[in-house]
């Protein structure tokens, strides 16, 4: 049982005895997590561990693949999003993802913001939702001058601030990050982390990464996943991303933050 | 296993940094020999070396920065460096020291003044012996040992006690040499400073092992650092 570092109950969302399993296999057990609000956390581990897997029980993505199911709890708010009463689409709104490879849609700029924001119901001034999400997103500079022009134009490391403003412009509280930089070279995934410390001011991030040096320098608790003897996904250690990376206190968090996993 | 490239490199930094000790050792012995035997010749080689021990210590620093910014080292790995870096400051320290002891014998060249050579030849060998010990506890990551050794800083201490009280009495029966007796004081606060200076040595052993800075508790600890 890893210990919580937080001493509250005002998560922004915990996972409580969740069991993730894809028809008989059992990806992932067991595992009991809280989220601190507005902080980025970060999940690591090695391949196959399930981190994969469990950012995205966060917004019921894995309802999408057929033969998954999940026991526990997953409490957003007190509520456990796997009731029978919980509108997925409406999860989805609040609890954003952005995905390892950019997809922005083959549309100008300017519609992959309000695309989302339309479909939500946005009333508003959709020009000034358009410019807020590409200025939070750190991207407005760089597109103010062709929003009219095609998403796919644009840079990998471009594409992606675009698709975290898309996720933006649907008012999220948690944005949930699976590997969003694994296609960006070093400059670009600089871009990003900066980005998501100035998100976490009012968002809160949950990012996937098998850059360990990624989650050290950008995140302020990290959890890490290895993989059991009956292959099923573990967390092992839970901690202040400072105290994981200079002082873990279990030896597989040590081997693995030490590169001498296996 | 991986990471081989940085474990040998770590091992390679860590016998530096026993070299260091072992220049640091010869120092002090040679150091506190030559004022016994009055060897001014001696005193000054001590001196100058001193430049050799400053110019070890910065390259084992820049490797230890190197293979910081090169590999990225975590947790264990880099607990062992960042104390490494602590060490060798202290080393180097323990160097000046030696360094100091060289420019008293120069400056004592002809001067006729009674010199406590049994008490300072059993500072330096306990120090020296502590010293050793420490830095062998510190590259074998043995926290006990490195623990147990602070305690030994005891002897030292009454020891600087017997000189200064030695040498103050022999300043207040015959005050014309005040100028000159005070430099043997430096040299037995030199002589005690040093096996200060081994307790963070193993103070910073523990650390690689846990993780956390214990002080380790010496006796002198309060008065020493009140005057500094």
């Amino acid at each position: 049982m890893t210990e919580t570092p937080f001493p509250n109950n005002a998560y922004a969302i915990e996972l409580r005895n969740v069991d993730i399993f894809y028809g008989n296999f059992r990806a992932v057990k067991d595992i009991n997590l809280q989220i601190e609000p507005r902080k980025i956390t970060a999940i690591i581990g090695p391949s196959g561990c399930g981190k994969s897997t469990v950012i995205r029980c966060f917004n019921r993505m894995n309802d999408l693949v057929p033969s998954a199911h999940l026991n526990g709890e997953i409490l957003f708010h007190g509520k456990n999003i796997y009731d029978p009463d919980v509108d997925p689409v409406q999860v989805r709104r609040l609890i954003g993802m952005v995905f390892q490879k950019p997809n922005p849609f083959p549309k100008s700029i300017y519609e992959n913001i309000a695309w989302g924001a339309r479909v939500n119901g946005y009333r508003g001034n959709m020009d000034d939702l358009v410019e807020q999400s590409l200025r939070q997103a750190a991207l407005w500079d760089e597109v103010k001058d062709t929003l009219k022009k095609s998403a796919l134009a644009l840079s990998g490391g471009q594409q992606q601030r675009l698709c975290i403003a898309r996720t933006l412009a649907v008012r999220p509280e948690i944005i949930l990050m699976d590997e969003p930089c694994s296609a960006l070279d070093p400059i670009a995934t600089l871009k990003i982390e900066d980005l998501m410390r100035e998100l976490s001011t009012q968002y809160t991030i949950i990012i996937v990464t098998h850059n360990m040096q990624q989650a050290a320098r950008a995140s302020d608790f990290t959890a890490f996943f290895t993989m059991d003897t009956d292959r099923a996904g573990i967390m092992v250690e839970y901690g202040p991303t400072s105290q994981i990376f200079t002082r873990p206190k279990d030896k597989r968090t040590e081997d693995y933050i030490t590169g001498r996993f296996g | 296993m991986t990471r081989q490239t940085l474990e040998r490199q770590i091992h390679h930094i860590q016998d530096e940094v026993l070299l260091l000790g072992s220049m640091i050792e010869q120092a002090m012995l040679k150091a506190v020999s030559s004022l016994k035997c009055r060897d001014i010749a001696e005193a000054r080689r001590i001196y100058h070396a001193d430049q050799l021990i400053n110019e070890k210590r910065y390259a084992i620093e820049n490797a230890i920065l190197i293979l910081i910014a090169t590999q990225q080292p975590m947790a264990h790995d880099l607990r062992i460096l960042a104390a490494m870096l602590e060490v060798i400051t202290e080393l180097e320290r323990m160097g000046d020291y030696a360094k100091g002891i060289a420019r008293v014998t120069i400056r004592l060249e002809n001067i006729e003044i009674p010199i406590p050579t049994q008490e300072f030849d059993r500072m330096a060998e306990l120090s020296v012996s502590m010293l050793h010990r420490a830095l062998s506890a510190f590259v074998t990551e043995n926290p006990n040992l490195a623990a147990a050794i602070p305690a030994e800083d005891d002897e030292v201490d009454e020891l600087y006690n017997r000189v200064y009280l030695n040498v103050v009495n022999a300043m207040i029966a015959n005050p014309q040499i005040i100028d000159h007796a005070n430099l043997l004081l430096w040299v037995a606060h030199n002589l005690e400073r040093m096996a200060d200076r081994v307790t963070n040595i193993c103070e910073r052993t523990v650390f690689i092992a846990t993780g956390e800075v214990l002080e380790i508790d010496q006796s002198d600890d309060e008065t020493e650092q009140d005057v500094e």
